[in-house]
């Protein structure tokens, strides 16, 4: 049984109530943050954690923390980032829906150490459900003196405001969810200047996303040496991974970073096996945008070794061969998922969800979702397939955020890994439209 | 509608006003996005431009502000929908759960295609990206809430559910 520093208590009946929490040694890590440690300590521990973010890039959180500018006279923010929108990702939200108080003692430690007094959640317009819990959480530490003006006596104060969005992917973009918390349209800023010198209305500002602030919680409470412990290499610490598609127990689960690939997919504490009478296929490890796996690659890295659920590990091999662990949104196919139509949907997805700022991703998520819906449904060409592969080349590293990046890899990977699937769809165009699932709907009905 | 009918309720105003003293002095316009949720609920599930007018004027900007957002977020819907929108999520790891064949049965069920609304005004369907509900596919968001592990039986039960008079989509039913 891998140790559970975020969820352990996730059965505990009414841990999402402040008592329960706080009976459950909950704030006690803020307690000793606030009465033991100076701001500048905290981002120490942070920094010895090795804590990496946990939204999908893995840069280090302490790292980010020390770049804070703080100039006299000038407020700084802590934003949280809970706008979950990621294929494959719903981790954030099954922490907040089940013990909210680890979210609002890791802001309160984390506000602390940056010195923001404000603090901001912004949570996806879908989880209309999950303000609510946040409100009734910040309400319930605010009555028990944990937030407000001059906390546990120490002279500093907080307020933690929970902010939504309305539906857009992009708004998971650090610089596109500050344009969206200022009330503008979520289209990302070109850096520099970083958030943490010029971010929200301007001030410095920190954004994390809301697994990386919860782990702040036991990263006080164990000492950041303790926490570097657990996991291999610079991948320190427990990770939640949310699990989907074709296996047997689909769910969220935090793991030690020191398990196989294989482990975390057959065993019955996490995924349990993939469904009866089926076999893998494929494998998406965190999230739509990072590179599928074949079958081969999944269990093995092209080197040999064991994959492991470690941010190395499932990078092994560049892009050629390797993946990410991105923001543990790990999908699994079996040997009936078409890869073509997964890779229709996904470039659907990016075409939607692209702001429009940039023409290569504007132009070129609308182009690859056209050629795809033809290859799927049984009007490709040959050559159509070559023509998605530049198409993804173009794109990738030729916008101002990465929205670009993740459209273009699926696609590549898809293609890189399975062009046979893709030359079967051309060269047998009648058995893909009579497959049950190519119904030729105009699609555009879609995007009303 | 006209502009002397849109007004909020003094409940919602209160909540208005408490949603703009979460923002530094200066900056309320940052209160825009759950207003316009607010707006949304309150008169008749949609924006109509008189309403996003009443909202640029609770905010104190002009109303292209409001329209430029309003037409960048999906959530916002710019024409009337049903009483009851049902949003499937139709995005990969839901496709791997088959929720196709229960969009086609919905449709078939209701009479209508993606992005219509019944004739009798009680129910709009509508395919939506990812809800970061992937584990529980497929499902839909009906409402406030997620509706998940949907099979045609539960869609049966929904459609008779929630046709009713009494229909409240801010509740969490017990599909």
């Amino acid at each position: 049984m891998g140790k559970k520093l975020l969820l352990e208590h996730e059965n505990v009946p009414g841990i999402d109530t402040y008592e329960v929490y706080r009976s459950k040694g909950g704030y006690c890590a803020a307690e000793k943050a606030l009465r033991k440690m100076s701001p500048d300590q905290i981002v120490e521990e942070v920094k010895v954690s090795g804590l990496r973010g946990r939204g999908g890039a893995g840069f280090p959180t302490g790292m980010k923390w020390s770049f804070l500018a703080k100039p006299e006279g000038k407020p700084r923010y802590l934003v949280v980032n809970a706008d979950e929108s990621e294929p494959g990702t719903f981790k954030d939200r099954y922490l907040m829906e089940k013990i909210p108080h680890i979210l609002v003692e890791g802001i309160l430690i984390s506000s602390f150490a940056l010195g923001a007094n404000t603090s901001y959640i912004y949570i996806r317009g879908e989880y209309k459900w999950l303000v609510d819990v946040m409100e009734k959480a910040i309400a319930e530490a605010k009555n028990a003196g944990w937030l407000g003006k001059n906390i546990l006596g120490t002279g500093y104060h907080l307020e933690i405001y929970v902010h939504y969005g309305a539906g857009a992917y992009i708004c998971g973009e650090e610089t596109a969810l500050l344009e969206s918390l200022e009330g503008k349209r979520g289209n990302p800023r070109i850096k520099p200047p970083f958030p943490a010198v010029a971010g929200l209305y301007g001030c410095p500002t920190v954004v994390n996303n809301v697994e990386s602030i919860a782990a702040v919680v036991p990263i006080i409470n164990m000492g950041g040496a303790e926490y570097a412990k657990i996991g291999i290499g610079k991948s320190t610490g427990t990770k939640l991974i949310s699990a989907c598609g074709h296996i047997n127990k689909p769910g969220v689960y935090e793991i030690e970073m020191n398990i196989s690939v294989e482990e975390f997919i057959n065993s019955d504490e996490y995924c349990g096996g993939i469904r009866k009478g089926h076999r893998l296929k494929a494998l998406v490890p965190g999230g739509s945008s990072v590179p599928i796996l074949p079958y081969e690659l999944i269990y093995k890295t092209a080197k040999g070794e064991t994959r492991m659920m470690t941010y190395e590990s499932l990078a092994d091999g560049g892009f050629a061969t390797g993946s990410m662990l991105g923001s543990g949104g790990f999908i699994v196919y079996d040997e009936t998922a078409c890869i073509v139509r997964n890779t229709w949907s996904f470039a659907r997805f990016y075409h939607h969800e692209s702001c429009g700022q940039c023409s290569p991703c504007r132009e070129g998520t609308g182009w690859m979702e056209k050629v795809l819906h033809r290859i799927e449904h049984g009007h490709g060409r040959m050559h159509d397939i070559d023509l998605l592969v530049d198409v993804a080349k173009k794109i990738e590293g030729n916008t101002i955020c990465p929205l670009g990046d993740a459209a273009a890899w699926p696609v590549a990977s898809a293609i890189r890994h399975f062009r046979e699937e893709f030359e079967y769809h051309v060269k047998y165009p009648e058995k893909v439209k009579n497959s049950i699932y190519a119904h030729e709907k105009d699609y555009k009905a879609v995007m009303v | 509608m006209t502009n002397t009918e849109i007004k909020f309720s003094d409940a919602t105003m209160k909540r208005v006003n408490e949603l703009i003293s979460h923002y530094p002095e200066g900056k309320q316009k940052s209160a825009l996005l759950p207003i316009l949720h607010l707006a949304q609920n309150e008169f008749g599930g949609w924006l109509d431009v008189p309403v996003m007018d009443y909202v640029a004027s609770l905010l104190n900007i002009e109303p292209i502000e409001v329209y430029e957002v309003a037409t960048f977020y999906t959530m916002y819907n710019l024409k009337k929908v049903g009483r009851c929108m049902i949003e499937f999520c139709h995005t990969g790891p839901c496709l791997l759960r088959d929720v196709e064949p229960l969009i086609e049965y919905t449709e078939k069920k209701l009479g209508i295609k993606l992005g219509e609304t019944t004739p009798d005004g009680k129910f709009t369907i509508k395919a939506v990206e990812c809800l970061g509900a992937c584990g529980y596919a497929p499902m839909a968001q009906i409402g406030k809430h997620y509706y998940e592990f949907l099979t045609k039986e539960k869609i049966d039960k929904i459609i008779e559910e929630f046709g009713k008079p009494d229909y409240d989509p801010f509740k969490k039913y017990d599909i």
